[in-house]
This record gives structure tokens, sequence and C-alpha cells, in this order.
């Protein structure tokens, strides 16, 4: 059984005029220790598919339909005590600015040992010792010290590191991190995604790890989603994703890198830019912006198909493949 | 044959701190004693900008990037060093003298949402700029400056009566750039441009600043954390550390042979489209936040090959045979 399953997920924003729709028709699965990445521009509803998962979309948004299962357990069910029982034990979010989590008052060794003591009856001191052993794994020098020491007193590394222990402590399958390190300088980037990737490898944890850059995904994810103004538009291992994409939309991302073109070469840039919520265009969403578009993907939705490298939902893939099919036939 | 544009050398610039008097006194070792706090931003920077050329700057966090920018154009005054503009000293001029340089000199700042103003409209945003810098232009002149400015970055010029909020982040930028160079300058800082931005936006404002270029042989100062950026983008390349220079090179030579030790964790840690994945060299330690000024390497509480000599003097920029520049004991004994 798949550990996670999100099935024909929409989810609406309410404002006074209409509905506006920020994920539609959205399905995937995570199994145990996997990890997914979710990338697209900014706007295509990341973040919004992070938080729903877990239930955490706040008003005005709410899941209109669909089903978000874990294990057996149906997510989108669950009442405010169930579902805070899940978050914290076994899905744990880990967002771009660390200060969302940590309480800026108290020193980070208390959050710690608040977290312990919230799920487990043991002494003060019993849960100062594992705090300060899970400050150690994750390679906080000196973690006796910073035990007492305040959320400001520490780097943005620093504190996403404490992040990181804190959800240690709860020992999650899964764990959700949006844009964990995109807050990060590089040297530091790197050493946190290692963190994460030994972390979630060492325990059997899955994790969706949520960016738009495509060099950090490649290191971390097996498995890649694409998202383009609420759509899940291609889904694949990564590897194929990067070496060999089939949507146009994951062609023009991997395409407007600077190392895809030579050195001081025009970048080559997708024309336009990701529409918002209230102006979705018709049919494939994408089509202003596609160099392929034809009358069809203006007035109708493509449907996800399996192009035999990675799942697309592009009419130009589709009729390729149809092509094929029929001359197939004629050979027989 | 590079001819310079700006020359820098010896720029420091520290900030205090502690400003009011009251809390500069300290009591230490049983007697009061007046102590400054300060953040020793730029440590002794040696630069030269080329005429025509992108001279990028890396480095992390609180290095002193963002500084460097601003005393190049003039924000903050420098606490020593000179900066030099062609054959003028430009660091200690007043309001009046420095308007020349204005004209010749734009920043463009990371966020496009901060650095315009929203209750100005395109237009308004741009006439004030261009009539400023040429008062002998009539109103026509101006509009038709304008429109020109506005089709050469992407804008239609149509939409110039409307204000930044109605445009996107990559349309903003662009904006932003058609403000910088409304008044023709040889010379733009760039802080950052595109670190708001998406991958396929980013393209569309690199694009354009290298099409500038081209067209009026413009210098840009580039600082930017996004390595793959530099490779494509510099001409040469400046890796800053606590306020100086380490290694400056070009491009091509810095990515095919880092040298510096800060230079190779730097490069061994950019995440890279393929999924071999090279082991990071670990830097041990973060940042330090530089209150004291440094004495000896400014690398030396996280490099590797540091021994006393480094605790004990600055190593200073060495030229090497591949026409890069390093400030490195170790390289200069061949012990690395
Ligand atoms: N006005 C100021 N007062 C006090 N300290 C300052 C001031 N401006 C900068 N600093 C300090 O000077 C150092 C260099 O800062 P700077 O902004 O130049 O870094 P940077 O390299 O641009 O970093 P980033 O990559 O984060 O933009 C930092 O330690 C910073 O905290
Ligand atoms: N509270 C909200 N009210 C209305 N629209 C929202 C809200 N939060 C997000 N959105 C919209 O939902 C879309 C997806 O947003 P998000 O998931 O944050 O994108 P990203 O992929 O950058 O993480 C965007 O168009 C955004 O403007
Ligand atoms: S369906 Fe049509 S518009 Fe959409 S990505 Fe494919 S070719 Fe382009
Ligand atoms: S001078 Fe010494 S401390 Fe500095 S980088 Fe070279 S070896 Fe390391
Ligand atoms: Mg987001
Ligand atoms: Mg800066």
């Amino acid at each position: 059984m798949n550990l996670l399953s999100v099935s024909n997920l929409h989810v609406n924003f309410h404002t006074k005029e209409r509905e506006l729709a920020a994920l539609i028709d959205v399905s995937f699965t995570l199994n145990r220790g996997e990890r997914i990445a979710i990338v697209g521009e900014s706007g295509a509803g990341k973040s919004v598919l992070g938080f729903s998962i877990v239930n955490l979309i706040g008003k005005p948004g709410y899941i209109e339909s669909g089903s978000i299962k874990l294990e057996n357990k149906e997510l989108t069910k669950m009442n405010l005590r169930q579902l805070q029982e899940i978050r914290g034990k076994r899905i744990a979010m880990i967002f771009q600015d660390p200060m969302m989590t940590l309480n800026p008052v108290i020193t980070i060794g208390d959050q710690l040992v608040e977290t312990i003591r919230s799920h487990t009856k043991i002494s003060y001191k019993d849960a100062r010792n594992i705090a300060i052993e899970k400050l150690h794994h994750v390679q906080i020098a000196s973690p006796e010290r910073r035990f007492n020491q305040y959320p400001h007193e520490l780097s943005g590394g620093m504190r996403q590191r404490v992040i990181i222990a804190s959800v240690l402590l709860l020992n999650p399958d899964i764990i959700i991190a949006d844009e964990p390190t995109t807050a990060l300088d590089v040297t530091i980037q790197a050493e946190i995604l290692q963190l994460l990737l030994a972390i979630c490898r060492d325990n059997g944890v899955a994790l969706v790890l949520i960016s738009h850059d495509l060099g950090v995904v490649s290191k971390v994810a097996e498995r890649t989603l694409v998202m383009y103004a609420g759509h899940i538009v291609e889904e694949g291992p990564t590897l194929e994703i990067i070496n060999d994409p089939q949507h146009p939309y994951t062609q023009g991302l991997l395409n407007a890198l600077p190392q895809m073109t030579l050195p001081g070469q025009r970048l080559n840039q997708i024309q336009g830019s990701m529409p918002s919520l209230a102006e979705r265009p018709s049919g494939c969403a994408f089509h202003p912006r596609c160099p392929y578009a034809t009358q069809k993907c203006r007035e109708q939705q493509p449907r996800f198909i399996y192009s035999g490298v990675s799942s697309v939902a592009c009419f130009l893939v589709e009729d390729m493949l149809n092509e094929f099919a029929e001359q197939d036939q004629e050979a027989n | 044959m590079a001819t310079p544009l700006i020359q820098i050398s010896g720029l420091e610039k520290a900030f205090s701190t502690n400003e009011s008097w009251f809390s500069q006194w300290r009591f230490h070792q049983g007697k009061l004693k007046r102590h400054k706090d300060s953040v020793h931003a730029l440590n002794g920077v040696n630069l030269t900008i080329n005429q025509g050329e992108t001279l990028c700057v890396v480095g992390e966090t609180g290095c002193g990037k963002s500084t460097l920018a601003r005393v190049i154009m003039g924000l903050t005054t420098p606490s020593a060093g000179e900066i030099h503009y062609l054959d003028q000293r430009i660091d200690q001029l007043n309001n009046r003298q420095r308007m020349f340089f204005r004209r010749r000199m734009q920043m463009v700042f990371q966020n496009p949402y901060a650095s315009l103003n929203p209750r100005m409209t395109v237009y308004q945003t741009l006439s004030e700029p261009i009539s400023f810098h040429n008062p002998q232009f009539s109103q026509a002149q101006v509009d038709e400056q304008i429109d020109e400015l506005l089709e050469s970055v992407g804008i239609s010029a149509s939409s110039s009566d409307r204000y930044p909020h109605e445009f996107s982040g990559g349309q903003r930028q662009r904006i932003s750039l058609a403000r910088a160079l409304s008044v023709e300058p040889d010379f733009i800082v760039a802080d950052e441009p595109l670190s708001a931005l998406d991958v396929s936006v980013q393209a569309q404002v690199l694009n354009l600043m290298m099409d500038k270029q081209e067209e009026r042989n413009l210098s840009y100062l580039f600082i930017t954390h996004d390595l793959a950026v530099v490779e494509h983008f510099a001409t040469r390349v400046a890796v800053m550390y606590l306020g100086r220079v380490c290694e400056l090179a070009p491009t091509r030579t810095l990515f095919s042979a880092p040298k510096h030790p800060y230079t190779r964790a730097l490069l061994s840690a950019i995440p890279r489209l393929d999924s071999n994945i090279a082991q990071p060299i670990r830097l041990i330690g973060e940042v330090p936040t530089p209150t004291e000024k440094p004495i000896g390497c400014v690398f030396q509480a996280r490099c590797p090959y540091a021994n006393q000599r480094c605790y004990e003097q600055s190593p200073a920029m060495v030229l090497q045979n591949d026409g890069s520049s390093v400030a490195c004991h170790a390289i200069e004994e061949g012990r690395l």
C-alpha cells in the first residue's frame, strides 16, 4: 500500500466574486522512504499543495473535493485533534523561513524539550539529554551552549538545522519541506540538503521537497512532479525528466537555465508569465506561452498519459503517441 | 586591451553598532573603558572594473558585497581607501560634485517590489530622471525617449500609465533597468537583481542586460550568489570573504581551475543538473561576523590548510601564471 495517496484533489480560494481554483485534479502517490520533488514557477501552486496535504490550507482556501490518504486514513475527513496528531508525529513540515516554526522568545533547547515532553512522559533532564543529542546529530557545534540560546542568536543555516532536529524528535514517516534552502547561502544550502538527504535515507523517512531550483531537486529526489497553474503537467523519475523532458513547460524551465546555453549567448526564455488564479486560460493553461499550441490546446484540457519516459498532460505528446500506435497497427 | 573604468584601492568600511555615547562605556578589569562596537564590512578591497566588462562578485551572506556596491555608488562613505572613475577620485565628493557621476553610474536592486515607487506610474518613474539629466529636452523629446526605452526593455509603451503593482516581478525588474538606462550610464551596479525571480524570468532580465551591454559598451558590477549565472555572464569574477577579495580571475579560469581554498569549497557546493553527487567540500563552521578587524587571513577559522603564518599575517593578492590572482599563503608557499 502507498504511504500517502492524493487523488483528484481540488483546492479553491473563496473570494467575493467567485471561487478561484488553486489546485485542479491533483493526484500522486508517495511510498515509504521515497523522495519526491515538486517544481514549478512561483504561483504554480506548490505551497498550496504542500499545505493541503496536512490539511493546513487556511481560510480563504479550502479543499473542495478529492482524497488524501495516509495509508488507510482519510485526512480530509479528520477533525482538528486527529489532524494535529498526524501533523506532529507522522507528517512534519519544514518551511523556507525557520522563524515560522521557531518561537523567538523561547530558547531553542526549551523548544526541543517541550516537543519531546508533549508526547513522551520523561523528566526535563532526560529530555534535555535527548535534545542535545539531536542537536549533535544535525551537526550543530557545541550543542550544550546552543541549547540555551535564542533563535535570533543563530544564523539562518543553524536555525534550519534546529528545525530538522525538532522534526527528527518526532520520528515522522513523511517530511514536507517547502523551499527549505532557498533563503540560505550556496555553501550552507548544500550542507543542509546533504543533512536532509542523509536523515531521510538513514531513517527511512519519505520526503516531499518543494523547490523552484532544478539543480537542488536533481540531487535529492528520485521522482519529480512539475506543476503549472494548479495542475501537475509532468511526473516521472527525476533523471528522465531532466535529461528528456516531455512537456513543453518542463522543457522551457530547463532550457532557461544559464548552463543550457554557451557562456555569453542569449538565454532561452519562456515568453509570458504564470497566470494568476483569476486569469487561468482555457484548455491547456500553458497554451498562451507554448510554442506548439494548436486550436485544440485552446479549447480542451489534455489528459494525463504515460509517454514511455514520464507521465505528461500535453496534446503534442498524445498526438505523437497516437501516430506511433497507428503506424504500429498498419505495420501489423 | 582592457581600459579601466573604475579603480578601487584599499577600500575599508566599518559600521559602528553602538552609536550612542553612553553605550560605549564598559567595565573591563575593574576600570571603566570606552569601547566602540563595530562591524568591519570591508577590509581592504582592491578591484578594477574595465570598460565593457561584467565583473561578478560572489561570496556568502555578510561578506560585504552589498556594502561594496553602496560604497562605490556613493550611498555610504568608506572608512579608508580610494575609488576612481577614469582618472577622477569620486569617494570624497559632495552632493553637487557627485551629480555628474550619478548620471554615469546607476544601480539596480534585488527587490523589484521595493525599488520602484508604488505611487508613481511607469511614465512618471522614467520622465523624472530623463528631464532631470537632460534639462534642455522638450516634453515631446522626453516622451519619445520614454517610449523608446520601454520598447527596448520589452514593455509596451502603451502601458506607461500603469503603476508598478500592475506588473509582474520580471516586468518590474525590467522597468528598474529601464530607469537605470534612462540616464545613459557607462556603469551599472546590480545587487542580486535576479534572486527574487523565477528561472524563466531571470532569463528575460539577463538577456536584456546582455543586449544593452553590447549596444552601449556598458560595464557591470554584478552581485549574485548563483554561480551558473556567473559562469554564463561574467567576464571576470571576484570572490569575496569577510570583507576581502580572496580570488580574482577570468571566468573560465575560475571555474576550470579554482585556487583559493574558499573558492574551491564554494564551487564544489553548486547543485548541478546531474545526479553524480560530487561530495561538496565541507566547510567547518559558518561565516563569522567581523566585529574585530581581522588579523591574518580572513578565512583562517574555516580553512583546512591554515598554519601559524595564516593567523599572523594577511596574505596579499599574487598574480598566477593563468591570469588569476589569489590571496593565500598556502598557495604562495606551494603547500597547495
Ligand atoms: N548599516 C549597517 N550597520 C551595521 N552593520 C552593517 C550595516 N550594513 C551592513 N552591515 C554588516 O556588514 C557586513 C557586510 O554586509 P553586506 O550587506 O555588505 O553583506 P552581503 O555580502 O551583501 O550579504 P548578502 O549576500 O546577505 O546580501 C555584515 O556583517 C552586515 O551585518
Ligand atoms: N490566501 C490566498 N488567497 C488567494 N490566493 C492565494 C492565497 N494563497 C495562495 N494563493 C494563490 O494560489 C496560487 C498558488 O500559490 P502558491 O502555492 O503559494 O505558489 P508556489 O508554487 O509559488 O508555492 C497563486 O496564484 C497564489 O496567488
Ligand atoms: S497541450 Fe498544447 S499548449 Fe499545452 S503544452 Fe501541450 S502543446 Fe502546449
Ligand atoms: S592564507 Fe592560510 S588560512 Fe588563508 S586560505 Fe590560505 S591557507 Fe587558508
Ligand atoms: Mg511557495
Ligand atoms: Mg547583499
